[in-house]
């Protein structure tokens, strides 16, 4: 059984079309790297898949349960699926330490003193351990987005949603962002990743996804994606990230 | 000079019973328009078009009448229609509800400074709604607010003695009470504005030490 199915997912906001009939799966360990112009809804498709943003229509499945049915608990659902934002959205207020372990005592009900120790497990995970007592404002923007990605796994969920996760960073801080991805997709979580950095789509992701316009234009392996890429449409974007980011591919 | 000077201090005691009920008058003005400054700002964010135009209609009337105006609709003005309201709880409905106009901005902008993904990054952890609003939104609206909130509540404190208005004992009537025996209008009301003075900067860093004990770097509340 895949791990994660997507089914003909439509998603309008008023009379603008975003997600139109978009259908996949996603097996265990596997590593999806979703590219696509701006306002095509990559977005919209990971806030579908943990029901932020629920479809019109369509159907999602988490291993056998239907997210998309309305009688779901989501709040149980959620916890198995973690996200990182483009932003970060670490909770201002709060300590790196209590921002990951915050879901772990509220949602999972763990007494503090385990929530610490596994949430301090977890910043080391991502290198941060000496940072624990920093608020946001103290990170930088790779630190802060460590943190998020230490939170997300907290919850110890089976698979994880990045959403451009670097886009939001400095050059020079997007490497230790993406080594801790890189690890974390060695170490077999599944994910899926909304970025347009190519060298770490050639280097962990399992399938490349090209989305324009609500729909899914094409999809394979990275190295058929960048050798021989079907669609005009699909190699016409590549070309347009390569002189963007400077990649040769 | 030095006689005024002591007749000002020997009177402040007797102004002081007044203190009371003008710092009653300010919390429960207060306390009215941050229950109502707290719906209206969740209604403008939340609420449907219609909904947002009627609130919108309620801030802009409230904030453009003179408190002593509104004071004197509620106080000789609704008994003519039935409803009688005694002179503490008009001061404090008419106080009340300009500052209601006024906290719902306060409370407004801090929400909408904190962002949805906040909102968001909660629910994908799998906390509820309530939770997230509880522990995520609630915790950074409120130091958000505080700034504006302090400014607020000594605004308030400030228009307070418009309840002599309508004949409540506050500290300017004592004043007059005790200029009606001694003639002295400038040494006693010097003296109403030195309490008044004195609570203000009480309050003031009361509120300013609150701010400073939930500071947290990032959000700058304290030194305003
Ligand atoms: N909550 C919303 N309300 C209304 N419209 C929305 C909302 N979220 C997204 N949209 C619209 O949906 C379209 C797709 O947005 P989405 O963010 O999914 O695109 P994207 O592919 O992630 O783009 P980008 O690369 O710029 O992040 C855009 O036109 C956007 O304006
Ligand atoms: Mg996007």
């Amino acid at each position: 059984m895949s791990l994660v199915r997507v089914e003909n997912v439509k998603k309008s906001f008023g009379k603008n079309t975003v997600l139109d009939g978009v259908s996949f799966t996603i097996e265990k360990g596997e590593v999806k790297v979703i590219i696509g112009p701006s306002g095509t809804g990559k977005s919209t498709l990971l806030r579908c898949i943990n029901m932020l943003a629920p479809p019109d229509s369509g159907k999602i499945w988490l291993q056998d349960i239907e997210l998309t049915n309305p009688k779901t608990n989501l709040h149980q659902m959620r916890q198995k699926i973690g996200m990182v934002f483009q932003h970060f959205a670490l909770f201002k207020h709060l300590k790196a330490i209590d921002n990951v372990a915050l879901g772990l005592v509220k949602v999972k009900g763990m007494n503090r003193s385990d929530a610490y120790k596994k949430a301090m497990n977890d910043l080391q995970k991502v290198g941060l351990a000496e940072h624990a007592d920093k608020y946001p404002a103290q990170l930088s923007g790779g630190q802060q987005q460590r943190v998020g990605i230490a939170r997300a796994l907290a919850m110890d969920p089976l698979l994880m949603l990045f959403d451009e996760p670097t886009s939001a960073l400095d050059p020079e801080l997007i490497g230790e962002v993406l080594q801790v991805m890189q690890n974390l997709a060695k170490e077999g979580m599944t994910m899926v990743c909304v970025t347009h950095e190519m060298g770490f789509a050639k280097s962990v992701a399992s399938e490349i996804i090209f989305m324009e316009k609500g729909h899914i234009l094409e999809a394979s392996a990275p190295q058929q994606m960048f050798s021989n890429p079907q669609n005009e449409r699909t190699r016409s974007f590549l070309h347009k990230i390569a002189e963007l980011y400077g990649e040769t591919l | 000079m030095l006689a005024s000077l002591l007749y000002i201090l020997t009177n402040i005691p007797l102004l002081l019973k007044g203190v009371l009920i003008a710092v009653e008058i300010t919390v429960c003005s207060i306390a009215l328009g941050m229950v109502i400054g707290i719906l209206v700002a969740f209604l403008k964010i939340y609420g449907s078009k219609n909904m947002k135009k009627v609130v919108s209609i309620y801030e802009w009337v409230f904030r453009g009448i003179p408190q002593l105006v509104l004071l004197f609709i509620v106080y000789f003005g609704l008994p003519t229609i039935g409803l009688n309201f005694g002179p503490f709880v008009s001061v404090v409905i008419g106080l009340g509800l300009c500052s209601s106009a006024y906290q719902a901005q306060i409370y407004r902008g801090a929400i909408l400074s904190i962002g949805s993904e906040q909102m968001e990054a909660g629910l994908s952890l799998g906390m509820s709604k309530f939770q997230t609003l509880f522990f995520i939104i609630l915790p950074q609206a409120v130091r958000l607010s505080l700034p504006g909130f302090t400014n607020e509540f000594t605004i308030v404190l400030k228009d307070s003695p418009l309840a002599y208005a309508v004949g409540i004992a506050e500290i300017l009537k004592y004043g007059r009470d005790l200029i009606v025996t001694s003639f002295k209008p400038f040494e006693i009301y010097l003296a109403c504005a030195i309490i008044y003075f004195v609570l203000f900067q009480l309050f003031y860093y009361l509120f300013k030490y609150i701010a400073s004990r939930f500071e947290v770097p990032g959000f700058l509340i304290a030194d305003q």
